[in-house]
């Protein structure tokens, strides 16, 4: 598609460019290209089209908190020393000066208090993770809420669910490493963890710890996990994450002009690589102004770690919260038996239901796929309301969460609200099942019910707000019809499918291989769509259209007002008009 | 293809035609050449402030002192606000003035690309997949199921060299370089041994039963873990230190005697109302610390598991399910406090083996 650039602001220059005489960058490019030969492949990548909307502004956040991330790590790794050796303390910071800590504790002082920039760097970096990790959690419901995860797009939603649970395993890694009383409290616990896995806990425990707890290898192996192992393994499968995303190219919202066939947007360049390029530096300023001007994770108020002591409160970072959350709440189950002894109270809100909770996530893709049946690529979104049982499926799963984040900070709940933790911890206990049910119900009549107003609005137009009063005194609001573009775009949906289940027994009468699961995903289909409002036919909507123009008509303002005197009994009302004649 | 055609909807049965893209609309900038002037010089401006931001970031990088003053402005330390306020505004204005330009100079027409089916053509996968037959054909990989299995196996049992390898990270849980009942080694063994003296945790002083009002809460380590050899070094530094305090820790706590629900064969664990009980929580390992006075109820800050003191240190609230374990207490000659033997079982988090 040509452009048409002739009033384009000059800076551009006036005409397209040609390759008549090349620019310097040509220059470059030309001598690249005779050594790499990538001109193939960059013809249609630089100005390959991306379509836009804030929403997919998510997973770029994630992209580039990732980015400081690795500066602002590599800053740090200058200075940190991971090291369990005892030494004293013989820094800047007076409170504790003389105090004998770890080697890692001592450096992540001195970063904090004898390297000019050390404190705002190591602010900046656990800032940055924190975004790092709520961007992922946005960028994925997004895509779950729109319906992005579906074909071709699964293996994406798949690499994303790996991000993420890398991601967390990075964040434990890295708040681990300082040898402060809080972290040496997260990884006291993580100990426990381990040692609640049947059979094999104790020797997790001793083989990750290098002997009993703790040891003084936990530091140095957390280390290269942190700054080596995960990385690593973030950046390939962030390189793949995006990789696929060029090939795919990315979904767009309906809307005049824009199919299933096509992308509507800006090119990479110059556009977008500009609005992401400032979108990079935008993300690096708001980490830096916060690293700047948030305290986060004060070691030096905690102390170095010591397996005596503790303070109240301690939390772990917020996206570990819902697991502890699931721990506190959990009823104090342990068996023994057989001379061993099984600890469901730890075992299972830590081990199984992360992982648990991980599993069905990955899944949700799969599932739908299997129980619409949809071979079919899918690159336009759809409105959350469009698909009401997803949409309930993930808010059910998101009140799981935030219930169970909630219960993680129960006790600072309990002395900001003064309420009993006891009856909190109770009622948490019975509302991580109740809160999702409820969840999932509300959400679902409520995403029918917007889509009983889309129908309206198509049907009947949108509210003009103006309020008329006929002749007979009774009130109605006018509606008018709405835009075509806009009619278009509430239009621009698939019409949903109900599998229904043809018969039991295949045409000889013999029951019909697969019978069981196709009737499993027959009634699973009736509870994904058979309450969705699907969209009108042209029929019903041009016989509505005919209703409102009729209504329209009726409900006009007479050419002058009537001045009420017809029907006050003082003349005869023959010959008056009350409505104008068709 | 009749998603081509304007006065047809997309799709049967679709009620409403494509409208099409709307048209283009010229921005005050592609058609006001002073608005363009002006939005030049905005984003120019963007990045003549980023420029003395950055100048500014050096500035206070060589005028703040850190360390000392890290107190100052509201604790937040004078040199971290300015290089954090300097450097995220250099870092912003660039951000928003590319944006600005991007925005208001750069051409905004929108650009239709066309997509294609994410899977090959046709001829590509049939090709494909005619390589791919012909090569495993001929490899023979399988008609001679004889290689193929034994190479599967070789491939196989090279995880067992991986696997092996790491055996060297720690020591067996119940192997005699771990288990050493009398110092305090393996995960059922402490410090505490018969006479070992109780000391407050902080000073290493030993402790008289009558040095606790009713009501008070000690933390206590056994005397071993501030042995000094003859040099005057301590015995127990670094990670045998952390080990044993992990183990060793625990909490004396005195109360009336009456109030006291001895468990069985525990009546003589106590001293004058003074019980003592691991510090370790049976959950998942926090110290426990938090005492309420009137209840004798001990609450984990971490999981909020709460401990009677005054019945063998119960279970009331929480998601702990043992008991702490209780440290027999008694008074050696000179008066004070001893422990008669070590724990009678494993402290802290519970675990598979533990029986």
């Amino acid at each position: 598609m040509s452009i048409d650039t002739s009033k384009v602001a000059k800076s551009n220059a006036t005409t397209a460019a040609t390759a008549k005489k090349p620019s310097r960058a040509g220059g470059v490019a030309t001598w690249a290209d005779e050594r790499l030969g990538l001109a193939g492949a960059m013809k249609k990548n630089l100005r390959k089209v991306f379509p836009d909307h804030w929403s997919f502004m998510l997973g770029e956040i994630a992209l580039w908190s990732f980015v400081v991330l690795l500066l602002t790590g590599v800053f740090l790794t200058l200075w940190f020393n991971p090291s369990m050796s005892e030494v004293q303390y013989q820094g800047s910071y007076d409170q504790l000066r003389g105090v004998y800590m770890s080697e890692a504790m001592v450096s992540a002082l001195d970063i904090s208090f004898d390297v000019r920039g050390g404190l705002l760097m190591r602010q900046m970096h656990h800032w940055a993770a924190m975004i790092f990790i709520a961007a992922m959690m946005i960028h994925l419901m997004r895509v779950y809420f729109t319906g992005a995860f579906r074909k071709p797009r699964e293996l994406n939603w798949v690499i994303g669910m790996l991000l993420l649970i890398l991601g967390t395993l990075e964040g434990f890694t890295g708040y681990s490493l300082p040898d402060d009383l809080l972290s040496g409290t997260g990884v006291r616990a993580a100990d426990g963890f381990m040692k609640s896995a049947p059979v094999v806990g104790t020797y997790l425990s001793f083989f990750l710890f290098g002997g009993e707890f703790p040891g003084d290898s936990i530091i140095p192996r957390l280390y290269i996990v942190h700054v080596l192992l995960i990385p690593g393994l973030l950046l390939a499968l962030i390189a793949a994450h995006m990789l696929l995303l060029v090939y795919h190219k990315h979904t767009q919202w309906p809307g005049p002009g824009r199919t299933e066939e096509n992308v509507v947007g800006y090119p990479m360049l110059p556009v977008y690589a500009a609005k992401a390029g400032g979108f990079f530096f935008i993300v690096f300023g708001v980490t830096a102004l916060m690293g700047g001007f948030m305290t986060i994770n004060p070691v030096w108020k905690y102390g170095p770690y010591d397996p005596s002591k503790v303070t109240a409160g301690s939390q772990p970072d917020w996206y570990m919260g819902w697991p502890d959350g699931a721990l506190r709440i959990m009823p104090g189950w342990e068996s023994e038996f057989l001379g061993v002894t099984l600890s469901w109270n730890v075992f299972l809100p830590i081990l199984v239901l992360p992982i648990l909770l991980f599993v069905i996530v990955l899944l949700l893709p799969f599932i739908e796929a299997w129980i619409t049946g949809d071979k079919r690529e899918h690159h336009l979104l759809q409105r959350p309301r469009n698909a009401p049982t997803r949409t309930a499926v993930m808010v059910a799963l998101m009140t799981f969460y935030g219930l169970m984040w909630a219960a993680g900070g129960n006790d600072l709940i309990a002395i900001k609200l003064d309420l009993s933790i006891n009856q909190i911890t109770y009622f948490m206990r019975a509302a991580v099942f109740f809160g999702p049910l409820l969840a999932f119900w509300i959400t679902r009549r409520w995403c029918i019910s917007l889509q009983r107003h889309d129908q309206e609005k198509l049907l009947h137009g949108y509210e003009t707000g103006i309020i008329m009063r006929s002749p007979e005194g009774g009130y109605s609001e006018r509606h008018l019809p709405l835009a075509p573009a806009r009619q278009y775009t509430l239009t621009a949906r698939d019409r949903d499918e109900v599998y229904t289940l043809e018969s039991d027994v295949d045409h000889n009468g013999v029951p019909a291989p697969g019978t069981r699961a196709n009737r499993i995903r027959a009634r699973l289909s009736a509870w994904l769509n058979a309450h969705n409002v699907q969209k009108p036919t042209r029929e019903e909507l041009e016989a509505a259209h005919h209703h409102a123009e009729h209504e329209a008509e009726l409900q006009a303002g007479l050419d002058h007002s009537a001045d009420g005197h017809q029907f006050d009994g003082h003349h005869a009302v023959e010959g008056e008009e009350l409505r104008p004649r068709h | 293809m009749t998603h081509n055609d304007p006065n047809l909807p997309a799709v049967e049965g679709d009620p409403i035609a494509d409208p099409g893209l709307p048209a283009h609309e010229w921005r005050p900038t592609d058609v006001d050449e002073r608005a363009e002037r002006r939005a030049e010089r905005q984003v120019a401006t963007f990045f003549g402030l980023s420029v003395v931001f950055a100048i500014l970031f050096v500035v206070a990088y060589f005028t703040f002192e850190v360390g000392e003053d890290a107190d100052t402005l509201g604790g937040f330390g004078a040199s971290t606000v300015a290089l954090g306020g300097t450097l995220g505004l250099a870092l912003l204005l660039i951000g928003i003035g590319i944006i600005q330009w991007a925005r208001k100079l750069m051409a905004d027409h929108e650009m239709v690309e066309y997509r294609h089916p994410a899977a090959s053509s046709e001829e590509d996968r049939e090709a494909t997949l005619a390589a791919l037959d012909a090569g495993l054909q001929e490899s023979g990989i399988g008609r001679r199921p004889l290689v193929r299995n034994s190479l599967l196996g070789a491939v196989g049992a090279l995880g067992l060299p991986a696997v092996v390898l790491l055996r060297d990270l720690g020591p067996l849980p119940w192997s005699d370089d771990v288990v050493d009942p009398e110092n305090g080694g393996g995960l059922e063994h402490t410090l505490w041994k018969q006479g070992e003296r109780v000391v407050r945790d902080v000073l290493g002083t030993p402790i008289r039963p009558s040095d606790l009002e009713i009501g008070d809460l000690v933390n206590a380590q056994p005397a071993a873990i501030f042995e000094l050899d003859e040099n005057g070094h301590h015995v127990l530094e670094g990670a045998p230190l952390q080990v044993a305090k992990s183990k060793a820790s625990v909490i004396l706590l005195r109360m009336e005697p009456d109030d006291i629900t001895h468990g069985r064969g525990r009546e003589n664990w106590t001293v004058d109302g003074i019980v003592g009980y691991s510090k370790i929580c049976t959950h998942v390992g926090c110290p426990i610390s938090l005492n309420e006075r009137t209840t004798h109820h001990l609450l984990c800050p971490c999981h909020q598991s709460t401990f009677d003191l005054a019945d063998s240190a119960r279970v009331v609230f929480g998601p702990a399910a043992r008991a702490l374990p209780q440290l027999p207490l008694a008074v050696d000659d000179e008066g004070f406090l001893i422990a008669q033997s070590d724990f009678t079982e494993p402290v802290g988090p519970s675990y598979w083996e533990r029986g």
